[in-house]
């Protein structure tokens, strides 16, 4: 209650602090720590090493959320036994695949002299090769050894070359060092007694931050040669990723995180009261929204504080019958897909990805919509301001045991809610945002009315009185709170953890120059990329006490 | 085709005539002068433990029985579960001691209910099965088994200090494939020829084994705490390729069930039934071949378990709809509660149907039933009703009412982990802390 306000009032003073220079900022670097790939990492890794029609056979946990990001929980994640057998499966369907006589010619650079034995001069070819890749370094002499001799003895076991190759791979997809993202560290000439990423782990980082997927042939490259310790190399390589159409994956994989959009893989609407919702739509609202963003911020090099506001969005057949738009028979879509660019009127409430179905219906249950569970969204996702949970012991009599609970809409059983004091103090700082979003049902059809009662969808956020979803993106848009937010999530998306006390310094001035620089999110992800900050970590301490700051529990879902 | 809520139809429900027989052999030869199951070893079979979450607890007034000891009565949210009372144990009265920790809405509840504590720094407990489950199940192919019934991958499960929790499987056709695929070697086959393939990943496994750890070498302390759960990980699928490899005792109450196909999978009631006799099925037979001595099944987590057409799910419901002046409650939420334990009898039918020599699976077995609060519609945690349900192979007493008034829930626990002569005298964290059991029902 209390907590939130205040924790409302510090996001907004920490933008009142004066703009740095993100280069000479002094930063206390954090320990270096291992960091697990996502599932859609290891799918983007797989699929450039051995081609994109390659099958997985099976899922990926998702990851632990840390601050609202999984991508920020892979510095804390390990592997459970569940996983472990995941990981096992896939490894060894993929393996499979790539050792599979149909296709085993175009993968193996070698044949061996004969295929039912073992042949360790094609299996250190095949090894050393695939291995850099997917190590994201050159393998080291005595792991490639291991390697070409589990090859060795799985042909021997199996009086197969093939097999026995196939299991290698599937022992090196799943070996610590593909599955964890190494933080290998060399001593930092710029830093006295400080450490930073070596050139390899370096360049993972990069990737994995700019494109969401491994290092090319050129980064690993420009690594070997040491490129990568210069800053002029460093930025050579940096704007040689930006420049590349990879770049939109790293961007739709930093929103789908930073939206919850892993949330979609849950969403279920009843089929009764929401008959046209369905899983085409709930798809289709996913990419309507990373669409949207892509296109504003990657394509035009728009304003992050437009995508509340836009009115300019891409639609199906589907998403036009649930936002009850008129997308008549042969429009012109263009597209194979039949995605089709779509702007909604200047006087539409329809504006913004809040008003987008990504938005209402995936922060809404599956019977009806909810103006808290919105607002507390808008507030933790949006703003990065934490809404405590509902207290203990709260008798919610006060609107059970009504006599007359003629509550119509929302607002009505609400308004009666927050008659309880105890209640008032969190339901203040997400209702009145959430209310205007009321005209979006709980699969985010529009409506106006709500029990044959007109929707009043007046509203506030921080002091902004608003009359509707429109004047709500506009609030979202012109609160100090949104901007910092993005750039406090991407750091933390770029670093795999919550930047640390000694690192705020560094993210203050990121936010201070994105302000600067008009919100371009392209230009945040350069200057996060090309920071020393961004490299630097200190030596992990070998003593036996963990670190205090692992998060405990799963996030709520 | 939205339902109208009728409590009286609904409470007959589709139960009648749901138990499903599970079809395995009895073996009246394969029992001892004293008439206990033996496995063909000739040692007893192996006591197994289990959990069941089902979140928002009962109706204050409605489940609490007037009386205690073995001839209570059973109050109205119970009476789906009269049919297992001579097997179960009700307990009543204690409670999770939240500390000066805040209330984490539904989940302060059922960390401490599963674990004895909520994580303190970065010390976080084991949940209970992990705890029983270190100590039997050696030598089985998966250390326990998660399942959720409402498609979602929620777990109550958690092994010390992990920061996540054990995921849990909502299909039962792909906890099939995983337990009863290629690699499942029935125990009582004839023949067994090792499997070349498994030879190889196993000496495979042992050559880049090395080479793992040498990643290892220079992390810091936190990354190799997780390191160290990854090679524990790895060490079951070690463990896996050994088990593979070897003939199994030969047990007569397995068998391989026959094929699972997909089936839809939610959070609708009309779904989790079917699913929920499936994974009964699944995890009865996955228990009766000794394939994993723990089960862990989750209703799931902030109950979003729901009736197809209707506005509001179970959890929504216990804060939102008015109690009935009349009756005395929330008669859709009690709609609720008397589905669910209906669902968990179907479940506890399909043990009690598996037949091991003259008994059946709940003779070896003890279930733990936990939820997350005492009255859900006020988030307490005061009074929190606990079953168990079985006799952990002749360890447990059951057909009992005791009442604790006070106590920390973490008595239970302690009990069950005694019976399964795990060598402990205090369990829980904080206030939770306890070192008294009930001795009443120890064997």
């Amino acid at each position: 209650m209390h907590r939130g306000l205040a924790l409302i009032a510090f996001a907004t003073s920490v933008l009142a602090a004066p703009a740095f220079a993100a280069s000479a900022q002094k930063i206390t670097p954090e320990e270096a720590a291992v960091r697990r790939l996502t599932g859609e990492q290891y799918r983007n890794v797989i699929r450039d090493v051995f081609g994109p029609t390659i099958e997985f056979g099976g899922h990926f946990e998702p990851g632990l959320k840390v601050g609202g990001l999984a991508a920020a929980g892979a510095s804390s994640i390990g592997v459970t036994p569940a996983v472990m057998e995941q990981y096992d499966a896939i490894a060894r369907v993929i393996a499979e695949q790539v050792v599979n006589e149909a296709y085993r010619d175009q993968m193996i650079p070698c044949k061996p002299g004969d295929v039912k034995a073992a042949d360790d001069a094609c299996a250190r070819q095949f090894l050393s090769g695939v291995g850099r890749l997917l190590y994201r370094r050159p393998l080291k002499p005595a792991s490639l050894n291991a390697h070409v001799a589990a090859a060795h003895v799985g042909a021997e076991a199996t009086r197969d070359f093939y097999k026995g190759l196939g299991l290698s791979l599937a022992a090196m997809l799943s070996s610590p060092q593909f599955l964890f993202r190494d933080a290998e560290l060399e001593t930092d000439p710029d830093a006295k007694g400080g450490w930073r990423l070596d050139p390899y782990a370096k360049g993972s980082q990069l990737s994995f931050f700019l494109w969401d997927a491994g290092p090319d042939l050129q980064l690993l490259a420009a690594a070997e040669k040491g490129d990568l310790s210069s800053q002029k190399g460093l930025e050579r390589q940096v704007d040689r990723m930006m420049a590349s159409p990879r770049l939109e994956a790293g961007v739709r994989a930093f929103f789908t995180d930073n939206l919850g959009f892993d949330e979609f893989a849950d969403l279920t609407k009843d089929a009764v009261l929401f008959p046209k919702f369905s899983a085409q739509a709930a798809r289709d609202a996913r990419e309507q929204t990373l669409k949207t963003i892509v296109q504003l911020l990657v394509k035009e090099k728009g304003d992050y504080r437009d995508i509340f506001t836009t009115r300019k969005t891409f639609l199906t057949p589907e998403l036009g019958a649930i936002y009850r738009v008129p997308l008549v028979d042969g429009r012109p879509t263009g597209t194979p897909d039949g995605w089709a660019p779509y702007e909604f009127a200047g006087n539409d409430k329809r504006a913004g990805i809040l008003t987008h179905m990504s938005f209402t219906a995936l922060h809404s249950p599956a019977g009806r919509g909810s103006p808290t569970i919105r607002g507390k969204a808008l507030r933790e996702v949006i703003l990065c301001q934490k809404v405590p949970p509902p207290p203990g012991n709260v008798p919610f009599n006060i609107i059970q045991d009504t006599g007359n609970p003629l509550f119509k809409t929302a607002r009505d059983r609400l308004t009666a809610h927050r008659a309880n004091p105890v209640c008032a103090g969190c339901h203040k700082i997400t209702d009145p945002m959430g209310l205007a979003l009321e005209n979006f049902d709980g699969a985010g059809e529009y409506r106006t009315t709500e029990n044959g009662k007109q929707i009043d969808t007046s509203g506030e956020l921080d002091g902004i009185a608003f009359k509707d979803a429109e004047g709500l993106g506009r609030a979202v848009h012109d609160n100090p709170a949104t901007a910092s937010c993005l750039v406090s999530r991407l750091a933390s998306y770029a670093l795999g953890r919550l930047p640390g006390a000694g690192e705020q310094a560094w993210v203050t001035a990121l936010q201070a120059s994105f302000a600067e620089n008009g919100y371009r999110v392209p230009d945040l992800m350069r200057e996060i990329a090309v920071s020393d900050a961004y490299y630097r970590r200190a030596l992990p301490r070998p003593s036996p006490a963990v670190a205090g700051n692992a998060p405990l529990q799963q996030e709520a879902k | 085709m939205s339902r109208p809520f009728d409590r009286r139809t609904l409470l007959r429900g589709s139960f009648a005539g749901a138990a499903v027989t599970v079809a395995l052999p009895v073996l009246d030869g394969f029992l001892t002068a004293n008439g206990t199951a033996l496995a063909a070893t000739g040692k007893p079979l192996p006591q197994v433990f289990g959990t069941w979450f089902q979140a928002l607890s009962f109706t204050p007034g409605r489940w609490l029985p007037d009386q205690v000891g073995s001839n209570y009565e059973s109050k109205a949210e119970l009476k789906p579960l009269d049919r297992f009372k001579s097997r179960m144990n009700l307990f009543s009265g204690m409670k999770y001691f939240h500390d000066s920790r805040p209330m984490e809405d539904h989940r302060s509840g059922w960390v401490i209910g599963s674990s004895g504590g909520l994580p303190a720094g970065s010390v976080a407990p084991p949940s209970i099965d992990d705890v029983i489950a270190g100590h039997i199940a050696k030598g089985t192919r998966f250390r326990s088994v998660e399942v959720s019934l409402s498609g979602t991958r929620q777990s109550i499960s958690r092994r010390a200090n992990s920061p996540t929790y054990n995921p849990s499987e909502p299909s039962p056709a792909a906890l099939y494939s995983r337990i009863f695929g290629p690699e499942f070697k029935d125990p009582n086959a004839s023949a067994f020829t090792p499997d070349a393939m498994a030879m190889a990943r196993k000496s495979v496994l042992s050559v880049v084994a090395e080479d793992r750890k040498a990643f290892t070498a220079r992390l810091g302390a936190a990354d190799r705490a997780r390191m160290d759960e990854y090679f524990t990980s790895v060490r079951q699928i070690e463990n896996q390729l050994e088990i593979e490899l070897q003939k199994p005792a030969p047990l007569e109450a397995c068998s391989k069930p026959g094929r699972f196909d997909e089936t839809q999978l939610g959070n609708t009631t009309e779904l989790v039934e079917p699913n929920t006799k499936l994974f009964g099925q699944l995890l009865a037979h996955a228990l009766s071949c000794d394939q994993t001595r723990v089960v862990n099944v989750h209703l799931g987590i902030h109950s979003a378990i729901r009736k197809t057409g209707g506005a509001l799910a179970w959890h929504s419901l216990t804060h939102e709809e008015p109690t009935d002046e009349k009756l005395g409650y929330q008669p859709q939420v009690v709609w609720f509660i008397n589905w669910a334990n209906a669902n968990f009898a179907s479940f506890l039918q399909i043990l009690e149907n598996t037949k091991e020599g003259p008994g059946n699976l709940l003779d070896r077995m003890a279930l733990l039933w936990i939820t997350d609060h005492g009255d859900a519609r006020i988030h307490s945690v005061d009074n929190v009703p606990i079953i168990t349900v079985g006799n952990a192979g002749g360890r447990l007493k059951s057909g009992y009412h005791l009442s604790a008034p006070g106590d920390p829930s973490t008595r239970v626990g302690l009990t069950l982990q005694q019976a399964f002569g795990i060598p402990v005298n205090s369990w829980g964290l904080l206030s939770n802390t306890t070192t008294k059991t009930f001795t009443e029902i120890m064997a």
